[in-house]
């Protein structure tokens, strides 16, 4: 074979090797997590594995529309994934559990199932749910053996909406106790019939617990509370709490779609939103009953699980910018 | 004399000038281009296969659909013919197989089964059917990079496997879905191979242009320069420059669409016209038109309204366009046959579908270039970032020019039709039918793209 010839051969024949070669390579040693809708796949990979101490780096990407990550009961800043673009984040875990990760951008109807483990191992061995290595404390709900799926409308509510500067202004010596064990275990209605044995009037008496609830949050609680309702839950329940997210209607749709494929369940509990300007299902819910419904989520409803994401400081203010649609507070 | 033999006044002969000639006739010049596309083509694929999915991020789709798309359109068709065939790889691994070296001179004895093609498929009745197939799943092949992945290494593959059934370049002559209409338009390309005295070929030994000879291969597309009229089929792949003993061919400047003035167009050649020309005015409604169910039935394959807008694609295509142009070239009256007519007139529908393909690229090419530059920064979305663009925001580009130059466009290929129709209709019968036709169907693609 000619000199000429053989070049010829050996450089298409390395070029070919390095066309197919070279891209092979470099998207091998480059893992991304890709981010897709949750009923395209959601995470892949959706486990991830991290040591304590030891900086781990992520790069992720959208394969579909703009998703977010955030991992959850971890204090960081939530970041955007865009589609075809590349994300890099890099997270340090001081204890050892499985941490949840999340999408944090309203992609689609199933984004609340789009979520992800990472497994932080090292230091100490034992790993429990929500990163922390200490024994879990039993959740309130759970203590009071309260069963949140039972009804507990209230039989009773106001003509207007309660005013807790009102409530205020009739002064400290009511019979009501203090408490926050009694706050945290009571629902507004069952504080209402408390009172009843005082000379005050039916809207007095509202005022009053209006004024309760107010004095057990803070400004900035509220404040925190209304900034995660509105990345987390007003997709569904609406931006004004009135169950009328942009999603409302097609998880009820699909609701009654997946009611048909489950036989004898025809007495599940609708996936509508819960409309929390309703006042007889909000003042009869306890504190302790929402934190229990926001843990642990509404089994076959839509309504995702929040146990694993939120802290529990940031699952009460959750509850008290929740209230904050019945009750007429102090600005 | 000269002048009945070379009716070639008005040439220019580019292969006189030394530096084009010499580079013509190595093969090494053409020998790193190839090599350069076949990584370039390679990648793609790759890219493609492994790519992001997101079709505006993937340079499968930003390289194959957007860039070289609009190299295509825009400047290698109407300028230089078939300019792209001669620098595409994917002939090159077939040739490689199929002759047993890159540059050695041809063995005598052929490597592989090299049979001739069947006569009922020497014809570009393939061509239109692959482009139709490819035309058919296009909003699908556009935007998925796995598709256009698989799609550019199935073209890669045929055209190996065609190399060792078949002689010579069978996959670019008869089957590719690009070729087809390359051919057609590069008619209108001022660019032309040639030979200079047809004497010299008549009297020549052996034809080594198409037998090939020690100094290279028979023509590739299986051509003999000596009886070439047209640019159609010759792919300027400059084999023939190299094996020709007399020096007799010639690579020229000439007049825009100097093809078209005597038309031997044949009916796979006219449809060619017809499926071209109503491509460019169906793509254009789907692509650039507001309607939404339109979008979404040719985007959705395989379902019920996908069917039915194939059956409407292929309807337009093959019965409304040619019926009414038949309607039109029925009323006037002339010595020749009805198809003959048919055939020879269809030729006018040329420059004004090459125009209309020229319009509808300018729109989406300048829309959607801003993603080159991402691309070419980060090709396979790995979060790169190579020339500082990766994150180029998209940006329609020139939009102040479009609508002028769109309209600068259908209104050119519309003289230029209608010009094309007066010279190829033979004396005395009326071009108006023609003209009308063409005007009308102006008409609804400057609607349809402003």
């Amino acid at each position: 074979m000619k000199r000429p010839e053989l070049i010829s051969r050996i450089l298409i024949i390395t070029g070919i090797l390095l066309a197919v070669g070279a891209p092979l390579f470099l998207w091998a040693r480059t893992p991304l997590i890709h981010a897709r809708m949750a009923e395209d796949g959601g995470w892949n990979p959706d486990v991830i594995q991290a040591e304590t101490g030891k900086p781990l780096h992520l790069k992720l990407t959208s394969d579909d529309v703009v998703h977010g990550f955030a991992v959850g009961q971890m204090d960081m800043q939530s970041v955007d994934i865009l589609p075809g673009k590349v994300t890099e984040i890099t997270l340090t875990f001081d204890k050892p559990g499985i941490y949840t990760f999340f999408c944090t951008r309203w992609c689609g109807l199933n984004h609340w199932r789009m979520r992800g483990t990472i497994e932080v191992t090292g230091g100490s061995d034992i790993i429990t749910a929500g990163g922390s290595s200490e024994p879990a404390s039993v959740p309130l709900y759970v203590s009071l053996d309260l069963d949140i799926d039972a009804p507990h409308d209230s039989p009773v509510i106001p003509n207007e909406k309660p005013s807790a500067m009102n409530g205020q202004l009739l002064g400290a010596n009511l019979p009501i106790d203090q408490s926050l064990d009694y706050y945290l275990s009571h629902s507004p209605y069952q504080v209402f019939t408390d009172l009843s044995d005082t000379s005050l009037t039916e809207s007095q008496k509202w005022d009053a617990v209006a004024y309760l609830w107010q004095s057990n949050t803070t400004p900035e609680s509220l404040a925190n509370g209304k900034e995660l309702y509105a990345q987390n839950c007003a997709a569904c329940h609406g931006e004004n709490g009135a169950g009328d997210g942009v999603f409302a209607d097609d998880l009820a749709e699909a609701g009654e779609a997946s009611m048909q494929t489950m036989e004898g369940a025809t007495d599940m509990v609708m996936q509508t939103p819960v409309d929390f300007t309703d006042p007889s299902r909000i003042l009869g819910a306890s504190p302790a009953l929402l934190q229990g419904k926001i843990l642990r989520g509404g089994m076959g409803t839509g309504m995702p699980m929040w146990g694993v994401i939120f802290t529990e400081e940031q699952i009460w203010d959750l509850i008290a910018y929740i209230y904050s649609f019945q009750f007429e507070y102090q600005k | 004399m000269k002048e009945i033999l070379l009716p070639n006044m008005n040439r220019i002969e580019l292969t006189r000038i030394p530096f084009i000639k010499n580079t013509l006739k190595s093969r090494y010049p053409q020998l790193a281009v190839f090599i350069v596309m076949l990584v370039g083509y390679i990648f793609a694929i790759l890219a493609g296969l492994i790519g992001t999915p997101v079709g505006s991020h993937n340079f499968s789709i930003v390289f194959v659909w957007i860039a070289w798309w609009a190299i295509l359109i825009l400047v290698a068709v109407p300028f230089f013919g078939r300019g792209w065939c001669a620098v595409c790889p994917i002939p090159l691994p077939g040739e490689w197989l199929q002759r047993g070296a890159i540059l050695a001179p041809p063995d005598k004895r052929p490597k592989w089964l090299n049979l001739r093609v069947p006569k009922m498929f020497r014809n570009i009745w393939m061509q239109n059917i692959s482009f139709l197939l490819l035309a058919l799943f296009s909003s699908a092949l556009l935007t998925t990079p796995n598709i256009t992945g698989i799609v550019l290494a199935a073209m890669l593959f045929v055209a190996i496997g065609l190399s060792a059934i078949f002689e010579r370049r069978a996959f670019c002559r008869y089957l590719c879905p690009v070729g087809g209409f390359i051919g057609l338009y590069s008619q209108t390309a001022p660019i032309e191979l040639r030979i200079k005295d047809k004497q010299v070929c008549v009297k020549c030994v052996g034809k080594p242009c198409y037998n090939g000879s020690d100094a290279g291969y028979g023509c590739p597309w299986d051509v003999f320069p000596g009886g070439m009229t047209k640019n159609t089929y010759c792919g300027l792949c400059m084999e023939c420059i190299r094996t020709c003993p007399h020096d007799n061919i010639a690579v020229n400047l000439r007049p825009f669409s100097a093809d078209l003035a005597k038309p031997t167009a044949r009916l796979d050649e006219a449809f060619k016209a017809f499926i071209m020309f109503g491509a460019a005015m169906i793509y254009a409604g789907v692509l650039l038109g507001p309607w939404g169910t339109l979008k979404d039935a040719a985007y959705n394959v395989g379902t019920g309204a996908w069917f039915m807008y194939a059956v409407i694609f292929l309807a337009i295509i093959f019965i409304v366009l040619p019926g009414l142009f038949t309607l039109g070239i029925m009323t006037t009256k002339g010595r020749q046959s009805l198809k003959q007519r048919f055939m020879s007139l269809s030729t006018a529908l040329i420059p004004l579908g090459l125009m209309f393909w020229v319009a509808f690229s300018l729109s989406f090419v300048l829309t959607n270039a801003s993603y080159i530059l991402a691309a070419l920064s980060d090709p396979l979305a790995l979060g790169w970032n190579l020339f500082g663009t990766a994150n180029a925001a998209w940006q329609p580009m020139l939009t102040t020019i479009l609508a002028p130059a769109q309209t600068l466009a259908l209104v050119v290929g519309l003289v230029w039709s209608a010009r094309t129709a007066q010279k190829v209709n033979e004396a005395g019968t009326s071009t108006i039918p023609v003209i009308v036709y063409c005007f009308v169907a102006t008409s609804i693609m400057l609607w349809l793209l402003l």
